[in-house]
């Protein structure tokens, strides 16, 4: 084994690769077929080897010679072999080699390939591919194609990301690119450079005098763009760039007229003002605000067009905010700016403003701002952006510690109001202020209850309204800060009954808590109160409403309601109690709630010192034992869990033991609806349910499934009927073999000239309609004609389409009524030719509906199309013996009876009497539908009249045009995209000039006469589609401008594709 | 860099998407639906960019996109790309495509949806932008289609 390896590998070192394959070939010019051979059995010795590197180098010379033109199918297994292999590099390269030596040898034409190739790997480069390919993209990025260069450059970005060591070799040469004479390139290395120095600028420093170059040369925008805002991450890291960087940028400001450049360079130039201190801030911030200023002034700059100052008034905003950060004064002079883009009416800017807006307040401002930002609030629809409004204006307000509120009362005032907002989501925000402002701010508290006792007092207002829920959270804020500080309370008595009103019972549970907990030291605060009187019945009278009220409370499902309400209201029942004896508790009760809660910092923790003596580490108790602990609690709260843990953990349980463990376990098992049992019979178990053990579980274990109830069981059954059905349908199959066989025999004896074709599979297929219940009427209406011969008479006939081909093809594509006259002119000369008799009793007409061909819904085989003709007596007298015959061609066959020769006619089954028609229905088979069809027939007929009969003969053509075999099929337009996202379909185009109708004629016109119908349409613009017997799709894209139609095509097959185009052609060139 | 580039008309049927990053097919969806949502909801004549939507980047990407006629064409990029330069960039997309099939109209997206992809292949790569003269583009993209036609012809 070991030896065949060294051997293996032995042999590798003269295997030829691709190179010299084509370089070989060269040199074998006379003689190619025989060196191309030689290669083959190398090849193909190559191929049996077990490593798969020498295989795909077999598979890589493989696709070279297949696009020389050689069969390499036989190959296909090893192919496909190594497309699988795990080392899916392995596909790429073979892909990319072939790619790039193709390239290299052929030339210019390939560049594409490549470029495909490339545009390919960027969607899915890995780590692996990354790691393997990087040698060869760089040798592409020196490519002699501009073209390829450009992308390999690209690309190098998602290798660099995937593969990070590969950046460091292939630097220099990117860098390279960086002065490539073409502009593409050139662009593509500064692309990847900027986006490699976002991650981490400070390696691009040295980059720096490169592109400085190239920005003072440069004329591509995308790549001055891209250079610059380069620098601007540059310039914090290199303080002197910045001072370099001022003139050319003024000149770029200057000189340019492309606005994205210009407001790149302003954007930089805020960038590079960080680190360099003030002194060139007031040009660019001034040009800045240019932008800002540019829509205010629009008439005298004139520079902009109407939609663009909008854009240009959102980026300035997005400038001034970096410019906030630093120079925030500089920002307030613009104040009335901002405020009137907050009147925006485009969300984006006005979200914009708002940011801005965060910066600028100070003590002074502050009031007026908020009144406007309130004013907006009002005003806003939408609840994101009203939201927005909201946390803003806290943000503004709480930002620094209050910094710039000089009066709580009227932040008290602006929280309350917010609480009117309809919708929000920031309900417990503003509680959060309140709460915030309450315990922080002493001086306010007197204030800020009131103002709660009235919230709390309309708390209905808030409740009421499901979309308000989110508000809600401010009662929480309420209720506490009433009950906390209730000896403000001017009215506790009804802040007291507010907060136990039966609606409470509906808010969310921790509001609820804090209400039942507040209503017990309001309760405290009003005892004490009240005992001061002289007079204890109002005292009573409290307690009572406490013992009351609270019983709902006790009830509450939320337990930490309950919890509370119940010890409130045991404690207000002894507190009555006390109060019938006349005992003065106010003081007690009072002290229950005594003490202030103080606002902590957050930090506030540290400070306190640890006491002597305590270790927080070390254990207080023993800590349990670690099986003791893992096997209790699993027990006690997941009981099923529990075997999983005793098995896994008491190995050395006896058998014993473990028999008994798991018969328990089994009966545990058994009693447990919720278990899933894992063996069948344990299923059925699970079947009968919980409910019904007594009933004898054995019966279940009959193989008649239909009496098992259960779903499982119900699945078996059905199956059972399935494979019973196969089985059925195997047998069928089998047997329609059979029959198809002997037919097949049978016809063979007869027909000698032995047409083989699709009509001997006939029968196969009616039995497959059959079965499937699809409309198969005609193939069976055949035999029955021979029945329906009841009464009939026949005279000499006429048939339009007897005349010449050329008028016949239109009359087809026009109107039944249309047809029909004209075949009447006809039908009357070729009468009186033909009889010598002046009347036209004689005729017989004969339609034959080309628009009305029916065709077989048989889309596997698709292969047969029905003709319907209309025989109609024009004269007096009868006719009969009618026989249809056509002469059959190699593409198409009229299908005939078993037993009649090729060439034998079939008998119409019916006779005419006069003025009598009828209709008959022929089927032909066809093998090709690409291509349109004619058919010559004659119809043999007999006039019968009193004494005589007369044999008459008429010739016509039948002709399939190839939209006659195309059928109306609905696509839905996902669907219709879906298919052409698949790339399969070929493409051609029609233009048809000079049609002068409205659009939505043209588009019935097609649909009626090529049989397409209408996926979408838009304007004067339309998709349509349609599918052919066999399958084809056939789209089209119709477009119309003044009287030039453009018609689009695609199909899966270009000559189909090509007639049908020429049939809609000839369609119009008629009107 | 470019995240996504979308294309749906008036009443939110996607014509062509493409991402650069690698999302679920359901995530995709999601991702047209919210953009789509997003962009139809605003006037016209308000500026073209949009920060906000939840599923594609966070604060570091937003929307630029343009609406003509019935399409809206929307650009998902990071805060490296200039906004201004991606509004041009979609309108050096819109004239070539206007250009490649005369008169472009919607349902061009569909029918010639390679032809379509092409056109952006040469444009933007893997989410960096590789071309944005037009001339160049159309150049490129019409010896390609002359290349297709030579091959399928013999």
């Amino acid at each position: 084994m070991a030896l065949k390896i060294v051997k293996g590998s032995i042999d590798r070192m003269f295997d030829k690769n691709l190179q010299d394959l084509v370089r070989g070939i060269r040199n074998h010019k006379e003689d190619e077929a025989k060196y191309i051979s030689t290669c083959i059995d190398e090849i193909k010795q190559e191929l049996k080897q077990d490593n798969i590197a020498v295989k795909a180098n077999a598979v890589c010379k493989l696709t070279y010679l297949q696009m020389l033109g050689y069969d390499v199918s036989w190959a296909a297994f090893n192919i496909v072999e190594v497309m699988s292999s795990s080392k899916f590099t392995y596909k790429v390269k073979i892909g990319l080699y072939a790619h790039v030596w193709i390239c290299q040898e052929i030339g210019y034409i390939s560049q594409y390939d490549t470029g495909v190739a490339l545009t390919g790997l960027s969607c899915f480069v890995t780590p692996d591919l990354a790691r393997d390919l990087a040698n060869d993209i760089m040798t592409l990025m020196s490519h002699t194609k501009p073209y390829i260069r450009k992308k390999a450059v690209l690309i190098m970005y998602k290798v660099f990301l995937k593969y990070p060591e590969s950046l460091r070799p292939a630097f220099p040469r990117l860098k390279e690119k960086l002065e490539d004479p073409d502009p593409g390139v050139q662009s593509a290395a500064v692309n990847v450079i900027c986006e490699l120095a976002r991650r981490n600028p400070k390696n691009y420093l040295s980059l720096a005098p490169l592109f400085f170059k190239l920005m003072t040369s440069s004329t591509n925008n995308w790549v001055l763009i891209k250079i610059i805002k380069l620098f601007g991450a540059l310039t914090p890291l290199e303080p002197r760039l910045g001072k370099k960087l001022i003139e050319p940028l003024t000149n770029l400001i200057h000189s340019t007229s492309a606005m994205s450049l210009l407001y790149e360079c302003v954007n930089t130039v805020i960038a590079g003002h960080d680190v360099n201190g003030s002194p060139f801030l007031p040009p660019f911030s001034l040009a800045l605000f240019l932008f800002l200023r540019f829509q205010l002034c629009v008439q005298k700059l004139r520079i902009l067009i109407e939609d663009s100052d909008q854009n240009l008034k959102y980026l300035g905003l997005l400038a001034m905010s970096k410019i906030l950060k630093t120079h925030p004064k500089s920002v307030q002079s613009h104040k009335d700016l901002i405020l009137q883009c907050l009147d925006d009416k485009d969300e984006s800017i006005r979200l914009r403003a708002l940011d801005l807006l965060y910066g600028m307040v100070s003590k002074k401002n502050l009031m007026e701002i908020v009144k406007k930002l309130m004013l907006h609030v009002d005003k806003a629809e939408g609840t994101t952006y009203r939201d927005e409004l909201l946390t803003k204006i806290i943000d503004i307000c709480s930002q620094s510690n209050y910094q710039y509120i000089t009066n709580f009362e009227w932040y008290i005032s602006i929280l309350v109001e917010l609480t009117r907002l309809e919708g929000t989501r920031h309900g417990h925000l503003i509680a959060s202020q309140m709460l915030d402002v309450a315990i922080r701010v002493k001086a306010i508290r007197v204030f800020a209850v009131a103002q709660m006792a009235t919230l709390l007092d309309n708390a209905h207002l808030m409740t009421g309204n499901v979309q308000r829920k989110g508000i809600c959270e401010v009662l929480y804020a309420a209720a506490w800060i009433c009950g906390e500080f209730s000896e403000h309370l001017e009215n506790p008595m009804q802040t007291l009954e507010a907060m136990l009103r039966p609606k409470v019972a509906t808010l969310p549970g921790h509001i609820q808590a804090v209400y039942v907990q507040n209503a017990a030291k309001l309760f405290a605060t009003l005892l004490k109160n009240q005992e001061g009187n002289t007079d204890r019945t109002a005292a009573q009278e409290t307690s009572q409403l406490m013992i009351d009220r609270l019983p709902l409370f006790v009830q509450s499902a939320n337990l930490e309601v309950q919890e509370r309400a119940s010890c409130i209201l045991q404690l207000v029942k002894y507190i009555q109690k006390l109060q019938q004896k006349d005992v003065e508790v106010a003081e007690e009760v009072i002290a229950l709630f005594a003490g202030e809660l103080n606002p902590v910092a957050p930090k506030a923790q540290k400070k306190v010192p640890v006491p002597e003596g305590l270790d927080l580490d070390a254990w207080i108790n023993e800590p349990p034992s670690e099986s003791e602990s893992e096997d209790e609690q699993p027990k006690a709260i997941f009981a099923k869990e529990e075997p999983k843990h005793s098995r896994a953990r008491h190995t050395e349980v006896d058998e014993k033991e473990l028999a008994k463990r798991r018969e328990a376990r089994k009966q545990e098992q058994a009693n447990n609806p919720f278990y899933i049992k894992a063996s069948p019979s344990s299923q059925k178990v699970y079947q009968e349910a919980p409910g019904v053990e007594h009933i004898p579980v054995v019966q279940i274990d009959l193989s008649v499934p239909l009496k098992v109830p259960g779903l499982p069981m119900s699945d078996q059954y059905v199956k059972l009927e399935e494979e019973r059905r196969q089985k059925e349908r195997v047998e069928k199959k089998k047997k329609e073999k059979k029959k198809r066989k002997e037919k097949r025999g049978g016809r063979g004896k007869k027909h000698d000239s032995g047409p083989e074709s699709e009509e001997d599979i006939t029968p196969a297929h009616m039995v497959d309609i059959v079965t499937e219940e699809m409309p198969l009427a005609d193939s069976e209406k055949l035999p029955v004609r021979s029945h329906r011969a009841a009464e009939a008479l026949k005279s000499p006939a006429e048939d339009g389409d007897a005349e010449s081909p050329a008028s016949q093809e239109p009359k087809k594509k026009s109107s039944k009524e249309k047809r029909e006259k004209k075949k009447d002119k006809d039908g009357d000369r070729k009468v009186s030719v033909k009889n010598g008799n002046p009347t036209r009793e004689t005729a017989l007409w004969m339609y034959i509906y080309g628009a009305e061909i029916d065709i077989q819904g048989n889309l596997q085989d698709g292969s047969q199309v029905v003709v319907s003709v209309i025989f109609e007596n024009k004269c007096d007298n009868f006719l009969k013996t009618m026989e249809f015959n056509v002469l059959d061609s190699l593409n198409s066959k009229l299908q005939r009876p078993e037993g009649s020769g090729p060439h034998d006619g079939l008998s119409v089954p019916f006779q005419l009497p006069p003025g009598v028609s009828n209709e008959a229905r022929f089927v032909f088979t066809m093998q090709s539908i690409v291509m349109p069809q004619k058919l010559k027939g004659t119809l043999t007929f007999i006039i019968k009249n009193e004494d005589s009969s007369t044999h008459e003969k008429l010739d016509f053509k039948l002709h399939f045009t190839c939209s006659s075999y195309l059928i109306t099929t609905p696509c839905y337009s996902d669907a219709f995209a879906k298919l052409l996202e698949s790339g399969d379909l070929k493409c051609s185009s029609v233009r048809l000039e000079g049609v002068n109708m409205p659009f939505h004629h043209l588009l019935a016109r097609i649909c009626f006469h090529h049989h397409f119908s209408v996926v979408e349409r838009i304007d004067s613009c339309a998709s349509m589609y349609s599918r052919s017997i066999q399958g084809h799709h056939v789209c089209l894209l119709v477009k119309t401008s003044g009287q030039t139609v453009s018609i689009d095509a695609k199909c899966d097959e270009p000559t189909l594709l090509g007639n049908v185009l020429d049939e809609i052609k000839q369609t119009f060139s008629q009107c | 860099m470019i995240k996504a580039i979308l294309i749906f008309n008036n009443h939110g049927k996607p014509r062509l998407s493409k991402f650069y990053e690698h999302y679920s097919e359901d995530t995709e969806q999601q991702i047209i639906r919210e953009t789509f949502h997003l962009v139809s909801k605003r006037d016209e004549n308000v500026c073209n960019f949009l920060e906000g939507g939840m599923l594609i980047g966070g604060s570091d990407y937003r929307l630029i996109y343009r609406h003509y006629a019935t399409l809206y064409f929307v650009f998902c990029v990071d805060s490296s790309e200039s906004e201004l330069g991606i509004l041009d960039l979609i309108q050096v997309f819109v004239e070539t495509l206007d250009k490649c099939f005369e008169n472009v109209c919607e349902l061009d997206l569909i029918f010639h949806v390679d032809k379509v992809h092409n056109i952006l292949a040469e444009m933007v790569m893997g989410g960096m932008v590789l071309e944005t003269n037009m001339n160049e583009i159309i150049t490129q993209v019409d010896s390609q289609n002359k290349m297709e036609k030579s091959e399928q012809s013999p």
